[in-house]
């Protein structure tokens, strides 16, 4: 009896764990809003990607459609390589455009898919022909700043 | 004999002393790893230890909990506040229960409910020779002692630090929703949002999980090499704190700097 007892106390403490750890992955992670739903993968070149990172959300107007699955280095072309896994369930136009944005003045950064109107949908595998570089804020203070002084001569 | 040869002669046994502790420490450790088969065909053995080192535990790291998750949403709050973002409370209680406070304040609590009276208990057995009874009756004393309280430490540990992290969360959002009225919309979303899985909550679970290795092993070390002596069971006991606490807190920051540097 009290061996049952024992046994059913650790189970009930070991029990709690695994649901402390699941409040904490569901509830204050980020589980909820993992999707195994079925992805297909396209690429797209940037000259410039900012602070993009791995598993930054794709977006299109709004939405999330997918994420950043890898971030490399084409060193024949010398640009950036976006790997994205979009949810199959949106499809997009092969000549949409993608671009990087910021959420916010300084939030973190994510892709923006912008459809276009090719009858043609993109599919696995395919690259994505038009993007647009992340806005990185040092230049465009930069070309700000040179302005401005070319205006007071 | 000179007072220079003296000092250095000093120096030289204190450092042999040190590394011979080390040494008999891994060995301890490694032997320990070795008999652990034992203690997968005798469960019962760690299934009383995690309720005696676990469930007895629940309740002050439950409390603890709670209000480290109710400071951290007053002193968060007064923080954010000045920034006019107090919708990222949640973020902030979060992120520090998952990366640092649930593993390192349990591993502490833990050290002093747990660890104290694993080594005052191996430490008594010791000097009321109940070890070398064991020897004797061919019975050995690291398969049926120590293995059990090891895995019994190692299982609970985890599960004490993430019910501290739930307990600390809800506490945060006691304090952060409940009387100060954040929007709780804002201050879930605001958590998920930042909270990652992977990077958060796994590795404050490897944390924990180290910290529950560190923690048992010091305590069973320092009761098994306690003098069989009343006095020599009280220095083992609070060796066991001071070592593991500091201990725990080298590991957390060498852990923090290879996770997240």
């Amino acid at each position: 009896m009290t061996r049952d007892k024992t046994d059913f106390w650790v189970g009930l403490f070991v029990l709690l764990g695994a649901i402390a750890l699941v409040f904490l992955a569901l509830r204050a992670g980020n589980m909820s809003s993992f999707s195994f739903a079925p992805t297909y993968k396209v690429q797209a070149h940037f000259d410039n990607l900012g602070g993009l990172k791995v598993r930054a959300p794709v977006k299109s107007s709004g939405v999330v459609v997918g994420r950043v699955s890898g971030i490399s280095f084409d060193n024949e072309r010398f640009q950036a390589v976006v790997s994205m896994e979009l949810e199959s369930k949106y499809q997009f136009p092969s000549d949409s455009s993608v671009s990087i944005l910021t959420s916010g003045l300084l939030g973190e950064q994510y892709v923006g898919i912008t459809p276009g109107g090719e009858d043609k949908m993109l599919a696995e595998g395919s690259t994505v022909q038009y993007t647009q570089s992340a806005v990185v804020l040092e230049e465009l203070i930069s070309k700000f700043l040179y302005s401005s002084a070319g205006n007071q001569e | 004999m000179t007072t220079p040869y003296k000092v250095i002669a000093t120096l030289g046994s204190r450092v042999r002393t040190s590394i011979t502790g080390l040494g008999a420490f891994i060995r301890l450790a490694g032997a320990i790893l070795a008999r652990s088969g034992a203690a997968l065909s005798r469960a019962r053995l760690v299934s009383q230890q995690v309720h005696f080192i676990g469930n007895h535990s629940l309740l002050i790291i439950a409390v603890s909990g709670l209000f480290v998750g109710f400071v951290l949403g007053l002193q968060g709050y007064y923080t954010l506040s000045r920034y006019g973002s107090e919708e990222a409370l949640g973020l902030l209680v979060a992120l520090s229960l998952t990366r640092e406070l649930g593993p390192v304040v349990t591993a502490l609590l833990f050290a002093g409910r747990a660890g104290t009276s694993l080594t005052a208990e191996i430490g008594l057995m010791k000097a009321g020779e109940q070890l070398a009874a064991m020897e004797v009756m061919a019975v050995d004393p690291i398969r049926r002692v120590l293995v059990p309280r090891f895995w019994g430490g190692v299982i609970a540990m985890p599960v004490l630090a993430a019910v501290f992290s739930m307990v600390g969360v809800i506490g945060g959002w006691v304090v952060g929703v409940q009387l100060i009225g954040i929007d709780p919309g804002a201050f879930w979303s605001q958590m998920q949002e930042g909270v990652d899985v992977i990077n958060d909550i796994l590795n404050g679970f490897i944390k924990s999980v180290v910290f529950g290795l560190a923690v048992t092993l010091v305590a069973l070390h320092a009761g098994w090499t306690a003098r069989p002596t009343p006095e020599g069971v009280s220095r083992a006991t609070t060796r066991t704190v001071v070592h593991s606490s500091l201990l725990v807190l080298g590991l957390d920051f060498v852990m923090t700097a290879l996770m997240f540097g």
